[in-house]
C-alpha cells in the first residue's frame, strides 16, 4: 500500500509541458474495453497507488486509492461482514476499483443494488492541468457542487486520472438461493419483469439457452418463504453460477471469438431480431449478443429498444465502438472534456474518436 | 457572470408574447410578487419578467432569445426550495414550468413513469399505487415539490440510505440547453455510453439546462413496514445505537433521530406519545417482506435494549406507525409554534461524530444566544438543525446566519459537507469556499461553461466567484474557531 499521487501528478505535469499523451492503466485487465489505445502515448500507471485510506464499517463508507485491487477491498469488507453489492467484475486478480469506476462496470445484482456509479460518494482526480482535486465526500448525501464523481463513470479516463474513491458499502446478505426453470426467450422478458415488480428479495434475473435463473438474497426466512411461493428448482452451486456471470467466465462469454456486443435497453423491450447467441441479464435491461455486425446497423435496433449498444469485447476497435451521440451532446461532451483536460492528454480517442 | 442584457424589458416581453399566451408573460409587479422568492423567503428579488411556457418548443424559443440577448434565466418548479436556488435575477426571466404538470405514462411492467417536470413528487406515488408501485425519494415537501425541482436539487428524504437519492431513481432526462437545443441524457436502459451527464445534471440547481421531461424508476411497495421507537438518556447512546443497528447488518427503510428540544416540541404538536424525558429519540423503520420485517424488528428491539434504551416501543398497526411518524414529520411546524421564526440548516456528517457535533452545537447556541433543535436523518448522516429566532428583532437574523455558518463549518471539519439535500443556491454560496479550494471551484465554473458558455442559466447561484471566496476565507481565518463574529454581538 502506497501513496504515489505526487509521482502521478509530476508525470501529468511533465506530459503537459512536453505535449505527450497518456494512456491510464491500472491493473491492465480492461485493455479490451473502448477503442484501441492511442499509439505513441505514454503510460500513466496507477497500479502502485494502493491502499484503504479510511474505512469505518459503521458508516458504510470506504475510501480507497484507485489502484487498489477489488479483491483487497472485498477481503477487507468481508472481515467486517460487508460487501460490494453491485458485484464488480474481476477480469483478473489485478482488476482495480479505479478502472471499475472509469468503465462503470457492475454485476448481475445491478438493477437492485445499483451500479458502481451509484455507490460513488466522492473522488480525488488529477485533471489535465495536473491539479489534484477533490469532489463529493465521504457522506451519503452531498449536493455541494456538481457531481463530478459520478461523471467519471463510463468516461473511460478521458477526464483525468481518478486517484481516490469514497464509496458506499453494504452489509453482506445473510442468505441466498437461485431458482432455475425452462423458459422460451419470447416469454422470459415478461416473466422476469413481473417478478421484479413484486416486493420480494430478488437480487438477480438472467436468461440463457432456454433457462431462466432468478436469485433471491437477504434475510433467510424471507428468501425461503419466497422460494416456496415462486416456481423453479433450487439450483445447486447457484453462487458459482452468478460468479461466472459477474466475472464473464460463463461459457457464453468464453466460447469462441465472435465479437461481444452489449445492449443497454428498456427491460421490457422486444429483443432485437438478430440471429446468433443472446444472454439476457439484469431482468432484461442488459442483453449480450455475440456475432459479427456493424455498429451502424446495430444502433437502430438498440434505439428501437429504448437504449444503446456498444462493442464490448473483440471485433474491430479502430473505428467507433460506442453508440453514437447526437450533435448537441457531442459538443457538450467535447467541451466538458476540454474543461478537465484542455490539452487532450488523457486516453485520447479511447471513448470516441472525437474525444 | 453575465453582462447586462442587450434587450429592454418591453422588447423582450413583446418577443415572448409572439409565441407564448400573452397572459403568461407576466411583467407587472403585483402579479410577479409571488415569484420573488422560493421556500427560503429571507432572500428576495423581483425579476425582469416571468414566463410560463407550455410546450418544449416554446422553452426552446425562450432560451434562444435569452441566449441571443444575454438575459439570465431562472427555472422554477413549485418554489419549495430551501436555498434560494429559484430566487429571481433582477435582470432576468423566471421560467416557470408550472404548466408542465402531466404524468405522461406509467409502465407497470417496466416499473417506470414518464413525467413532465411540474408533476408533484407525491402525485407520482399516488398514481403508481394502483400497480403496487411507488417512487422512492420522498423529500418532506413532497406534497408540493415537483420532479423537475427534485432533479435540480438531487432531492432525498427519509428513505435515502436504503432507496437512494433522485440520482439513483431516474433513467433519463430531456432538457433544453442554454443555446436552445433539446437533448436527452440517459435512456430506458440502466446506463448509457460515455460520461455520465445524467449524474452531472442531477443536483445542478438549474445551472446546466432546463429539464422538460423525466423518466423515473418505480419500486414495488414493500409488503410490510414497522417502526421501532427508542428513547435514550444521552445523544451518545442514541448515536451508538444507530451504529449498532448498521453493524448488525440491518439497513432500515428510515432511521431518524431527534434531540430533546425537538422531542418535546413534536410531542406537544402531534401527541405522538414520545418519551418526553428522553435526551434523544430514534425512529427505526424496517420494511420488506413479512418474514424479513419480523426477523429484523426483533433484532432491532434487542440492539436498542442492549445499548441502553430507556424506552422501546414498536408499532403494532398502521395507525400506530403513522402516529409515531407524525411527530417527526411535523417537527418543523412544531418548532415553528415555539418560535416566531426558524432557520433550517442542512449539513451532513459522518454518523460517528453525531454526539460531538450536537455537543459543540449546544456550546455555540449559548455563545450566539439562540436556541437550536435538531432533527437528524441518522441513517444517512444528514443533520437538520433548526435555529430559533425572531426576524422582528433587529440583528437576530444576521446572528442566526452566522450561527448557521459556524454549524456548516463544523460539519466540514468532521468530514461532512455543507448541504445534504437543500442545495447551495444563494444561501450557502459563501460556505462553498470552506468545502472546496479555488482549483476545484474553477473546475466547477469550467463545467458550467461547457453547458452554458455565456452564463445565462441561474447566474450567481451554486458556485461562488473566486474573488469572493478569498475574501470569505480570510475573514474566517481572522475569527476564532466557531465563535460568532464581533458584529454578530452588536
Amino acid at each position: 500500500m502506497a501513496d504515489i499521487s505526487q509521482q502521478l501528478q509530476e508525470q501529468v505535469l511533465q506530459a503537459r509541458a512536453s505535449g505527450e499523451k497518456l494512456n491510464i492503466v491500472g491493473g491492465g485487465t480492461k485493455a479490451f474495453i473502448g477503442r484501441e489505445p492511442a499509439p505513441g502515448a505514454g503510460t500513466l500507471n496507477t497500479s502502485g497507488h494502493t491502499g484503504i485510506v479510511d474505512y469505518h464499517p459503521v458508516e458504510l463508507v470506504m475510501t480507497v486509492r484507485a489502484g487498489t485491487p477489488l479483491s483487497d477491498i472485498e477481503a477487507a469488507l468481508a472481515e467486517e461482514g460487508q460487501a460490494l453489492h453491485f458485484e464488480p467484475p474481476h477480469f483478473g486478480p489485478g482488476s482495480t476499483i479505479g478502472g471499475t469506476l472509469a468503465c462503470n462496470l457492475s454485476g448481475p445484482a445491478r438493477p437492485w443494488a445499483g451500479s458502481m456509479r451509484d455507490q460513488v460518494l466522492g473522488i480525488r482526480l488529477l485533471n489535465g492541468k495536473g491539479e489534484h482535486l477533490r469532489f463529493g465526500g465521504e457522506v451519503m448525501k452531498n449536493v455541494a457542487g456538481y457531481d463530478v464523481s459520478r461523471l467519471q463513470a463510463g468516461a473511460l479516463g478521458t477526464l483525468g486520472a481518478i486517484t481516490e474513491i469514497s464509496l458506499k458499502v453494504m452489509p453482506s446478505l445473510a442468505a441466498s438461493l437461485t431458482l432455475i426453470q425452462d423458459m422460451a426467450a419470447d416469454d422470459v422478458l415478461h416473466y422476469m419483469n413481473r417478478r421484479a415488480a413484486e416486493p420480494k428479495p430478488i437480487t438477480a434475473a438472467c436468461w440463457f439457452d432456454g433457462k431462466v435463473y432468478i436469485r433471491l438474497s437477504g434475510a433467510k426466512t424471507a428468501v425461503e418463504a419466497t422460494a416456496e411461493k415462486w416456481s423453479g428448482e433450487v439450483m445447486e452451486q447457484g453462487d458459482a453460477f452468478w460468479r461466472s456471470i459477474q466475472d464473464m467466465q460463463h461459457e457464453f462469454f468464453t466460447n469462441g471469438d465472435a465479437p461481444l456486443w452489449r445492449f443497454s435497453v428498456g427491460s421490457t423491450a422486444a429483443n432485437p431480431t438478430l440471429a446468433g447467441d443472446w444472454f439476457i441479464d439484469w431482468a432484461g435491461a442488459q442483453r449480450w449478443y455475440r456475432g459479427i455486425a456493424e455498429l451502424g446497423d446495430m444502433e437502430p435496433l438498440a434505439r428501437a429498444a429504448g437504449g444503446q449498444v456498444s462493442l464490448f469485447r473483440g471485433g474491430d476497435r479502430s473505428g467507433e465502438v460506442m453508440h453514437s451521440q447526437p450533435d448537441a451532446l457531442k459538443t457538450i461532451q467535447q467541451r466538458v472534456k476540454n474543461s478537465f483536460d484542455p490539452d487532450g492528454i488523457f486516453n485520447p480517442g479511447r471513448l470516441y474518436s472525437w474525444l | 457572470m453575465t453582462a447586462k442584457p442587450k434587450i429592454s424589458k418591453v422588447d423582450l416581453a413583446e418577443q415572448l408574447r409572439a409565441f407564448v399566451d400573452a397572459d403568461f408573460v407576466i411583467t407587472d409587479d403585483e402579479t410577479m410578487k409571488p415569484y420573488e422568492c422560493d421556500g427560503m423567503s429571507m432572500y428576495c428579488e423581483m425579476p425582469l419578467l416571468v414566463v410560463l411556457p407550455e410546450t418544449v418548443t416554446q422553452v426552446q424559443r425562450i432560451m434562444r432569445i435569452c441566449h441571443e440577448h444575454g438575459v439570465p434565466v431562472v427555472a422554477r418548479g413549485a418554489g419549495t426550495g430551501l436555498s434560494a436556488g429559484a430566487m429571481p435575477n433582477k435582470e432576468g426571466v423566471v421560467l416557470s414550468l408550472a404548466k408542465f404538470n402531466r404524468i405522461l405514462n406509467i409502465d407497470p411492467l417496466a416499473r417506470t413513469a414518464s413525467l413532465q417536470p411540474g408533476v408533484r413528487n407525491l402525485a407520482i406515488s399516488e398514481e403508481a399505487a394502483q400497480y403496487g408501485l411507488y417512487y422512492g425519494p420522498d423529500p418532506s415537501s413532497q406534497i408540493a415539490c415537483t420532479i423537475g425541482g427534485n432533479v435540480a436539487e438531487n432531492s432525498g428524504g427519509v428513505h435515502c440510505l436504503k432507496y437512494g437519492l433522485t440520482v439513483h431513481n431516474i433513467l433519463k432526462v430531456e432538457m433544453v440547453t442554454a443555446e436552445g437545443d433539446v437533448v436527452t441524457v440517459g435512456s430506458d436502459g440502466l446506463d448509457s455510453c460515455g460520461m455520465d451527464l445524467l449524474a452531472l445534471m442531477t443536483g445542478s440547481e438549474g445551472l446546466l439546462g432546463i429539464v422538460t421531461e423525466v423518466k423515473v424508476k418505480l419500486l414495488p411497495k414493500p409488503e410490510v413496514a414497522q417502526v421501532v421507537m427508542a428513547g435514550f438518556d444521552s445523544v451518545q447512546k442514541a448515536g451508538d445505537a444507530v451504529g449498532g443497528i448498521i453493524s448488525h447488518g440491518i439497513i432500515p427503510g428510515g432511521l431518524e433521530m431527534m434531540d430533546g428540544h425537538a422531542i418535546v416540541a413534536a410531542d406537544d404538536f402531534a401527541g405522538a406519545g414520545y418519551p418526553r424525558e428522553a435526551k434523544a429519540l430514534l425512529l427505526c423503520e424496517v420494511d420488506g417482506t413479512e418474514e424479513e420485517v419480523h426477523e429484523h424488528i426483533a433484532e432491532a428491539e434487542d440492539v436498542f435494549r442492549k445499548l441502553g434504551a430507556t424506552s422501546v416501543r414498536t408499532s403494532q398497526s398502521e395507525e400506530e406507525r403513522a402516529l409515531l411518524w407524525l411527530g417527526r414529520k411535523s417537527a418543523f411546524p412544531a418548532v415553528g409554534r415555539i418560535s416566531p421564526d426558524y432557520y433550517c440548516m442542512d449539513g451532513t456528517i459522518p454518523r460517528r461524530h453525531i454526539a460531538q457535533v450536537l455537543t459543540e452545537m449546544e456550546t455555540m447556541s449559548e455563545a450566539f444566544g439562540l436556541r437550536v433543535a435538531n432533527v437528524f436523518h441518522a441513517g444517512d448522516g444528514n443533520l437538520h438543525p433548526l435555529i430559533l429566532f425572531d426576524a422582528n428583532v433587529p440583528g437576530e437574523f444576521e446572528r442566526t446566519e452566522a450561527f448557521g455558518a459556524s454549524i456548516l463549518k463544523l460539519c466540514v471539519e468532521v468530514g461532512g459537507c455543507i448541504t445534504g439535500e437543500h442545495g447551495v443556491g444563494v444561501e450557502k454560496i459563501r460556505q462553498m469556499a470552506i468545502q472546496f479550494n479555488d482549483q476545484e471551484l474553477e473546475q466547477f465554473h469550467a463545467v458550467k461553461a461547457a453547458f452554458d458558455p455565456t452564463g445565462i442559466l441561474n447566474p450567481g447561484k451554486g458556485v461562488p466567484a473566486l474573488k469572493f471566496c478569498q475574501e470569505y476565507r480570510s475573514l474566517e481565518y481572522k475569527q476564532h474557531k466557531h465563535e460568532p463574529a464581533e458584529a454578530a454581538h452588536g
